[in-house]
């Protein structure tokens, strides 16, 4: 079974914001909502890098373990998905996201948020696949598709992928070993910590 | 004459070409590496995110340019881990406590038994404000707990939708019970704070254990004893904590920003299972804890038995401040409770 992660390549990321318009327009999110967005370090100075940065889909995700209502779950693909349905816009998953992916579509007064809205690697809800009500609240399905999330494929420099996890890693070393600097993942250690201590634990020397 | 200039000329150039590297070498020797020259390195730029540093992002707010905020992580570890675990630990262990002061102790009754007459103890509008605090107070319990521990406690016995429901009505309920708490909180400051200081018979209550250790012991006690004055203080300054927090909530980003919120979060929480467990002793005392206290926050009245047993500095005050008893003016009601 498939691992799916985000990886951004910030050697490559250019900051075109190309990823975001691109979710924005497949999902025909609500006003006020990005759940993508470019952050740039270091702007206009050297070692200036920009990373896209959406939910990563953690291994152990925080907003499944603090929701109330308990309305996240983690997909055989690793992907961390919410039911609107259950969401009470308590706003708790965004107090623990390390991402800030979360996302708010109202502010009304006493704190009244709205459902949640947050990246779902193009994978819609709990609904029925590409039923109406999923594309209403969550947006494309192109997972079910057969397809990788759009903001990756559509990428202009490729630095954001998304796909397998063993394959995105491979990418990424690839790169890595042949350019010879710039490896990092930004986030991985974050976002799927569980998974590099297995890694670790795998590759020991036999005694 | 023009070759022979050219000839000079790449003669020249050839000996600087030769000079150059050397003198490229010795600048280069001079450059300090990127790790020396204090400019950011890559390595430093991933320390910076994962502590939190902001980078900018183009139209969004400027707090989405934190890349990585680990307090999240922190606040999670500390919600769901110590503040659920100790939190649920002490409501149960003080809700098991005082099962076992009940069997241990009994219904603390009135050795005298009750006289028939009555004297009344709190005015209407101290029943007003007792009440506004104290079912505004069950419902913001009832409705945080269940934010907090509903997920364990309620979701596997309702299922997740009807908890969601729940859960939304209940957030609804607690946003604006709060305000009605912060009503009662200031009508009871009002009224009560003059009656709630330390005074001479504190102490003696204090060393007599408030009577509650042993039956037929009655430190005597002003309209308030020392314990109430402790439960009433807890309320007002944890109640004042709680507001203060909570309001935050309620409008959330407007004063403080993520960690602030996290950090508001924790310390409503924590003081509110802090007002639970001293409201436990306090429901348990004044309803089946002991005999005769409960109608002082009914009707009022309370029989003068009760009163000259728990409050005997209280009464003769009471009954020195006219010529006739206080409960002769307010009329006896005999045969009531």
């Amino acid at each position: 079974m498939a691992r799916m992660k985000f990886l951004c390549d910030s050697e490559r990321c250019i900051e075109c914001n190309g990823c975001v318009t691109a979710c924005k327009n497949e999902h025909e999110v609500p006003w006020g909502i990005n759940r993508r967005r470019v952050v740039t370090l270091n702007d206009g100075k050297p070692g200036e890098r920009s990373i896209s940065v959406a939910c990563m889909h953690c291994s152990d995700a925080p907003c499944m373990a603090v929701c109330p209502t308990d309305c996240f779950y983690q997909t055989a693909d690793g992907v961390v998905l919410h039911n609107k349905d259950l969401c009470i816009g308590c706003g708790y998953c965004f107090y623990a996201c390390p991402f800030g992916a979360p996302q708010y579509p109202t502010t009304n007064n006493f704190g009244g948020r709205g459902k949640m809205d947050k990246c779902t690697f193009c994978n819609g809800g709990p609904e029925a696949d590409h039923s109406e009500a999923e594309l209403q609240k969550y947006g494309r399905n192109r997972l079910a598709e057969g397809k990788l999330p759009l903001c990756a494929e559509m990428c202009s420099t490729k630095a954001l992928v998304a796909g397998d996890a063993d394959q995105v890693s491979a990418i990424y070393r690839e790169r890595v070993m042949a350019r010879g600097f710039g490896s990092g993942a930004p986030g991985w250690a974050t976002a799927y910590g569980e998974q590099k201590r297995e890694r670790k634990g795998q590759n020991a020397p036999e005694k | 004459m023009k070759r022979l200039k050219m000839l000079l000329a790449a003669g020249l150039l050839a000996l600087a070409a030769s000079f150059a590297p050397l003198e490229a070498a010795e600048m280069d020797s001079n450059v300090p590496t990127v790790a020396q020259s204090g400019k950011p390195t890559v390595d430093q730029t991933w320390r910076d995110v994962r502590n939190g540093e902001a980078g900018i992002v183009t139209g969004q707010p400027a707090a989405r340019g934190v890349l990585i905020q680990s307090e999240g992580e922190a606040w999670r570890a500390f919600r769901n881990g110590k503040l659920a675990f100790f939190g649920g630990l002490a409501i149960i262990g003080v809700t098991l406590s005082i099962a076992g002061f009940y069997f241990w102790r009994g219904k603390i009754r009135m050795d005298g038994g009750p006289s028939g007459k009555l004297i009344l103890r709190f005015k209407t509008i101290e029943r007003i404000g007792h009440w506004t605090t104290a079912g505004s107070f069950l419902v913001l319990a009832f409705t945080g707990l269940m934010l907090l521990f509903g997920r364990w406690i309620v979701i596997p016995v309702l299922g997740h939708t009807a908890f969601s429901w729940l859960a939304a009505f209940g957030k609804w309920l607690h946003n604006i019970g709060g305000f009605v708490f912060m009503a009662g909180l200031a009508i009871i400051l009002v009224l009560w704070a003059k009656d709630n200081l330390w005074d001479r018979y504190d102490w003696g209550w204090i060393k007599g254990g408030g009577g509650l250790l042993k039956a037929g012991v009655h430190p005597p006690a002003a309209k308030f004893n020392f314990g109430q004055k402790t439960q009433y203080w807890m309320v007002i300054l944890v109640g004042l904590l709680v507001s203060f927090t909570g309001v935050n909530l309620i409008f959330p980003y407007t004063v403080f920003e993520l960690h602030g919120m996290q950090l508001l979060h924790i310390v409503h929480v924590a003081a509110a299972i802090v007002m639970i467990l001293f409201m436990l002793g306090h429901i348990y005392i004044g309803t089946i804890g002991m005999e005769g206290a409960s109608s002082a926050m009914t009707n009022g009245y309370v029989d003068l038995e009760w009163a000259r047993e728990h409050h005997a500095v209280w009464v003769a005050g009471e009954e020195g401040k006219t010529a006739q008893p206080d409960w002769i003016t307010h009329g006896i009601k005999s045969g009531q409770n």
